[in-house]
């Protein structure tokens, strides 16, 4: 195993993830353009206009053909590839269930974007937590190298023997879609070693006739759904094999759950995506004042990693988890609910209460000291005994 | 079909390897009625075979022909796949067909 080779260069985060599909050397793009996916799919679409990627470049006329496109691409051993967000993932949604239900390893970037109605073209997660029970495996990128790299990781899991199910890659909207970063591009032959295009899903073959989509009569749905369901929980162990290689090949390690200066902290944030990268810097600004708070970021969404979350929360004294999306009259944050999920159900005696709040909707900044602020009332609600099942902040009254 | 797959048998997204397996499943059992044919009835015209959805009807020798009978056959119903639906009793000219409450 020898060690990747990377470039240094400057790139517009949705050029970095057209840089990692085009490393792949993925066989079949099928998009629709939407704001702001766009430059991932304008990037590709150079590039196989260029010959730079051999690729087919299928336009079509809507999302939903986009993802059926790729799911009849992948039906044929085919590495597929798509991007979308906000009502373009809301319209595929249907064709979301059988592409993992089919069990085809087709990868897709999601730049989060809020839904509609009022319109918005910033960025939340309502988008994906619309179709959070799709099925496939999910992950958050919090920045561009992450990205790109979780791109040439999904294709890896996704395509593993042991899992064979369509993963996504969320980036958020503009705050990093439409950032430029500095970001490290590995040589083509490293992503390919880590990631050699494996076809383990079972194929369409004129010489060999196979009836895929068929129906699924009661004696057969539950079962089907119980090896899917199966399949997309044991890809955690395939995650972690991936993301251990990565970081030995690539030099960067990933982990499902990641710990920022979480140790021995009374109050613990939980993030996901982008805005993880303020939370950070909210708790260093709060360590340097003595404060002991930390932070867990989620990266993988899908499978949720519920021992991971245990391990991590159960020492600290409160949880407050910021979503960016809402459950209307339901659990409020969909984060939050999982982790209150994963924490309920333990033997430990104590358990820390979780503050689920909701915030930075449609791209509205969400500043370090807002998180300062939030911390202040999460230690205010805890010495008073207050836990409301959820808050939206920064609302204007 | 005997005995279906359990979950770690079922092949990948429910896919059926073998084409066309669908001869195996009996899905004579959905049946609440049968369609009982009055053999001295049927002239074998064939009108209940055309029509019917399932490809159920199907040509007998018959038991006791009559001196009268043109046809030396009859329609009556294959009962491993007729779901009972009714439209060969419905559209059967001679009024040959009755359909029958199944019971078991």
């Amino acid at each position: 195993m020898t060690k990747a080779r990377h470039k240094r260069v400057a790139l517009e985060v949705s050029l970095a993830i057209s840089e990692a599909v085009k490393l792949l050397d993925v066989d079949v793009i099928s998009a629709y353009p939407i704001t702001p996916q766009t430059h991932i799919v304008e990037g590709l679409a150079e590039m196989v206009n260029n010959g730079e990627l051999d690729a087919e470049f299928i336009p079509v006329e809507s999302e939903h053909t986009a993802m059926s496109a790729c799911v009849g691409a992948a039906a044929v051993g085919a590495r597929a590839f798509t991007a979308t967000n906000s009502q373009g993932l809301a319209l595929m949604s249907e064709i979301l269930y059988i592409a993992s239900g089919l069990r085809l390893p087709i990868v897709m970037v999601v730049v989060n974007r809020s839904l509609s109605a009022p319109l918005s073209i910033w960025g939340d997660h309502s988008d994906i937590m619309a179709n959070r029970d799709i099925g496939w495996i999910q992950f958050f990128a919090e920045n561009g190298q992450e990205a790109l790299d979780l791109v040439v990781i999904a294709y890896r899991v996704a395509e593993d023997e042991r899992v064979v199910l369509p993963a996504v890659i969320n980036i958020d909207g503009f705050t990093l879609s439409h950032v430029i970063e500095p970001v490290l591009v590995p040589d083509q032959r490293s992503v390919l070693e880590f990631a050699p295009h494996r076809v383990h899903q079972i194929t369409m073959d004129p010489d060999e006739p196979v009836m895929m989509g068929p129906v699924g009569i009661p004696e057969i749905y539950t079962e089907a759904k119980k090896a899917q369901n199966v399949a997309l929980v044991s890809s955690r162990a395939v995650i972690d094999e991936a993301f251990d290689e990565f970081g030995k090949v690539f030099g960067r390690r990933y982990r499902a759950v990641e710990s920022y200066r979480a140790d021995g902290a009374e109050i613990v944030l939980v993030t996901m995506g982008g805005i993880s990268e303020t939370a950070m810097t909210a708790v260093d600004r709060m360590r340097r004042r003595g404060q002991k708070v930390g932070l867990i970021r989620l990266r993988v969404w899908r499978p949720f990693p519920f021992e991971d979350i245990r391990d991590a929360l159960l020492e600290a004294r409160a949880v407050a988890v910021l979503d960016r999306a809402l459950s209307f009259g339901g659990c409020g944050g969909p984060v939050a609910s999982e982790i209150r999920s994963a924490l309920y159900n333990t033997k430990a005696k104590r358990k820390p209460p979780v503050y689920s709040f909701i915030g930075a909707l449609s791209g509205r900044d969400f500043t370090s000291d807002e998180f300062a602020r939030l911390v202040d009332r999460v230690r205010d609600y805890a010495r008073r005994g207050i836990l409301p099942e959820y808050e939206m902040v920064g609302v204007r009254e | 079909m005997s005995r279906f797959p359990s979950w770690k048998e079922l092949p990948l997204g429910a896919t059926i390897l073998d084409a066309g397996n669908a001869v195996e499943y009996e899905t004579g059992q959905w049946r609440s009625e049968r369609p009982v044919t009055d053999e001295t009835k049927c002239v074998a015209c064939g009108v209940c075979w055309a029509l019917c959805p399932d490809n159920s009807r199907v040509m007998y020798k018959r038991k006791n022909p009559s001196p009268q009978a043109l046809t030396d056959f009859y329609y009556d119903f294959n009962a491993f796949y007729c779901k009972g639906c009714g439209i060969c009793a419905q559209e059967c000219p001679m009024g040959a067909i009755t359909m029958v409450p199944e019971e078991r």
